[in-house]
């Protein structure tokens, strides 16, 4: 297929780039800024022989995405803020039972109905701890209409190779934001599925490879006879409250992923070598930090950026190897504090992380950021 | 017996259940109803939520999955509408069906999905020991009505009906050959098919209301109900606040992941050159 160069929107490039990685099943529930996914499914899904449904609730959605998951399908749900809330208990039961699904969250403003229509990113730390309990997943951060389109093909071999709920989160800015974007030509491209048992005989569907610690999931409907539950379970998928039984099966899981933390990193850096001062943001905030830092550098002062695009598991080694220069952190993010928390923690030692959030609805402007870089001189 | 055992998963066995509960009876009912229709074990799937009777799935050797309270129909209408090829059967509980999952249970019946669903129905919520369900009569005891629940019940099967289910039936633990009977037909019909079993549960419903043990449950179920065709040969006053068994609904409706695979077709055709991006897997297992 030849590239082409197309004008499209965030939410469209989110669901071409699900389509294109071989979106097979979409249930979803209509909710600002998200709706648009649902109603490109609805009408592009059929055309290559998929399914659309329109649940009665998000917590179905996810519900149903993950039951087709079970028979082999890659599926997707969209959503927002209220709506992801409503997930939440299913993205853990997909966690658990390591079944594929690709959420995308095109964050609003929050809490509750918030302001629907106006971007926010306050989803950073419900993406990762909104279910109970300690689990696995993975989100990505787009920071433009391409990258929309990158880290949903990226969100579907991911999910597809670690069995994990992968989050695509954007914002209602990037949602709808259109860029020209020129598609990658995925020509004998193929986004593998899970891998799959050669035969029923002695499976046993949570018994980990040694290597990736991933179990090979045999589809629903093809003669495994298996056992899925949200009980913790041992090797066999036998419900077992067995102390030893739940702490290999929660260990394996976590490390699954976090394990991989800086292998699937995925960053975008300038001019951090010899900065004194880092600014670290992502998705739609880090296009005012990103301008803002060039025009600081242009004054000839020691500024650098980094962009995040894997957000979890958070790469905290690349982090801290990257802003070793730094003498001061500023991170700019449409909430109060959450991505800088993870920075702290991740490469705050002795160093002070300023907080520069915003959470009224607007997004940031140039001038904001370049002020609070020359403040922190 | 032997030939019935081969449909469990007998290294998961014994259940957790407790003496005298009537969840082994209506499992057994669905598996001996299968076993007469001589359906392919690898063609079936069954899902459950959280409760007492959402546990049967673990004990069965099909492709089960036991998924959160409430949301069984969600999960399998994923299951179905991925697959129509495949019988997807839930296996849920009267707080699970009726309560957490009442929504998902209505909007499956609207749809008119090809799920089989047996509701396990046992006035009240047996997992967490006792408590009040959305099916606890009026005036009767649990946990959380110790002084008498002055909330009404539904009339689940009324409920299922109304909201489009084509296929709705009733029968007891008591009525056996009456409940296996009604599983059969729901699993031989083409559309969403609800089956409500009346069940004991002795440890908490019995107890809590003095009805005694699993055997007076058992009664005390039996005394309330009267079947469909014998109520209508019934005076008004001997119908009065009898529960109806039997088959009690039934039409052909046209099933919704059959019209959707039509929707398929009939777009594929307005589109013949539309296709995914080469190399990128198609929808092979999409051809059911
Ligand atoms: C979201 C959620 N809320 C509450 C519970 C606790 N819970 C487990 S089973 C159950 C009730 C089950 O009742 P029912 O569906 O009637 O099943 P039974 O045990 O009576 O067969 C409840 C409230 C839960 N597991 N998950
Ligand atoms: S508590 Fe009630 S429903 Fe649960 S197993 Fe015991 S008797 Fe059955
Ligand atoms: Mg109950």
């Amino acid at each position: 297929m030849p590239e082409k160069a197309r004008l499209m929107q965030g939410n469209e490039a989110c669901t071409m780039a699900a389509i294109a990685a071989g979106l097979e099943f979409y249930a979803g529930y209509p909710i600002t800024p998200s709706t648009e996914i649902a109603e490109i499914c609805a009408e592009e899904l059929p055309k290559v022989g998929g399914k659309f449904i329109q649940m009665e609730d998000e917590i179905g959605s996810i519900s149903a995405c993950i039951g087709a998951s079970l028979t082999g399908a890659k599926a997707m749900t969209a959503t927002s803020g209220p709506g992801f809330s409503l997930m939440q208990e299913s993205i853990g039961y997909a966690s658990l039972c390591e079944i594929p699904v690709v959420i995308i969250d095109v964050q609003r403003v929050g809490p509750s109905t918030g302001m629907p229509t106006s971007p926010a990113q306050g989803d950073l730390m419900q993406v990762r701890w909104g279910t109970h309990g300690d689990h696995p997943i993975i989100a990505l951060a787009p920071g433009n209409v391409k990258e929309c389109y990158e880290l949903t093909f990226r969100a579907f071999e991911l999910s597809e190779k670690y069995r994990v709920p992968v989050v695509v989160l954007t914002d209602e800015v990037i949602g709808h934001m259109r860029e020209k974007v020129v598609l990658p030509d995925s020509e004998g491209y193929t986004i593998p599925r899970r891998a799959m048992p050669q035969s029923p005989a002695g499976y046993k569907p949570y018994a980990a490879d040694p290597q990736g610690g991933v179990p090979l999931m045999a589809p629903f409907g093809t003669g495994y006879r298996w056992h899925c539950t949200g009980l913790f379970h041992d090797e066999n998928g036998a419900p077992s409250s067995k102390p030893a039984v739940a702490s290999a099966l929660m260990r394996r899981l976590n490390l699954k992923i976090e394990s991989k933390a800086d292998e699937l990193a995925d960053c975008v850096a300038e001019g951090l070598e010899d900065c004194d001062i880092a600014v670290v943001s992502f998705g739609s905030s880090a296009m005012a930090a990103l301008s803002a830092v060039r025009r600081s550098r242009s004054e000839g002062d020691k500024v650098g950026m980094l962009r995040l695009k894997t957000i979890w598991p958070f790469p905290s080694a690349t982090v801290q190897r990257l802003l070793a220069p730094a003498k001061k952190i500023l991170v700019p993010e449409m909430n109060l504090g959450q991505l800088a928390l993870e920075i702290e923690r991740a490469a705050g030692c002795e160093r002070p992380v300023i907080r520069l959030g915003k959470v009224n609805g607007e997004l940031f402007h140039p001038d904001e950021v370049f002020a609070a870089i020359k403040e922190a001189f | 017996m032997a030939e019935f055992l081969s449909y469990f998963r007998q290294d998961r066995l014994p259940h957790i259940w407790c003496p005298g509960c009537g969840n082994g009876t209506v499992t057994g009912a669905l598996i001996r109803a299968i076993d007469k229709l001589g359906l392919d074990k690898n063609n079936i799937v069954v899902v459950s939520g959280i409760g007492c009777s959402s546990r049967a799935v673990g004990y069965l050797d099909f492709d089960t999955l036991h998924t959160t309270h409430g949301r069984a129909i969600a999960f399998a209408t994923g299951v179905k509408l991925a697959r129509p090829r495949l019988k997807v059967i839930v296996i849920t509980g009267d707080g699970d069906s009726a309560a957490i999952g009442g929504n998902h249970l209505i909007h499956a019946a609207r749809r008119n999905i090809d799920i089989t669903t047996i509701i396990i129905n046992n006035n009240i919520y047996g997992m967490t020991s006792g408590q009040a369900s959305p099916m606890t009569p009026h005036g009767m005891l649990g946990t959380t009505a110790p002084y008498g629940n002055v909330e009404y019940n539904f009339d689940l099967c009324e409920l299922a009906k109304a909201a489009g289910a084509t296929y709705v039936a009733r029968a007891t633990t008591y009525h056996y050959v009456l409940l296996e009977d009604l599983i059969s037909k729901a699993l031989m019909h083409k559309g969403f098919a609800v089956v409500e079993a009346l069940s004991q549960c002795p440890t908490y419903f019995g107890r809590k209301n003095k009805i005694g043990g699993a055997v007076d449950t058992l009664n005390w179920i039996k005394e309330q109900t009267v079947n469909v065709k014998a109520a209508a040969a019934l005076p008004a006053e001997k119908r009065a606040g009898k529960i109806l068994i039997g088959e009690l609904h039934s039409v052909e409706k046209a099933e919704f992941t059959q019209q959707y695979l039509e929707l398929i077709a009939r777009v594929q055709r307005a589109n013949p050159t539309y296709a995914r991006n080469k190399g990128v897997p198609g929808c092979e297992l999409n051809s059911d």
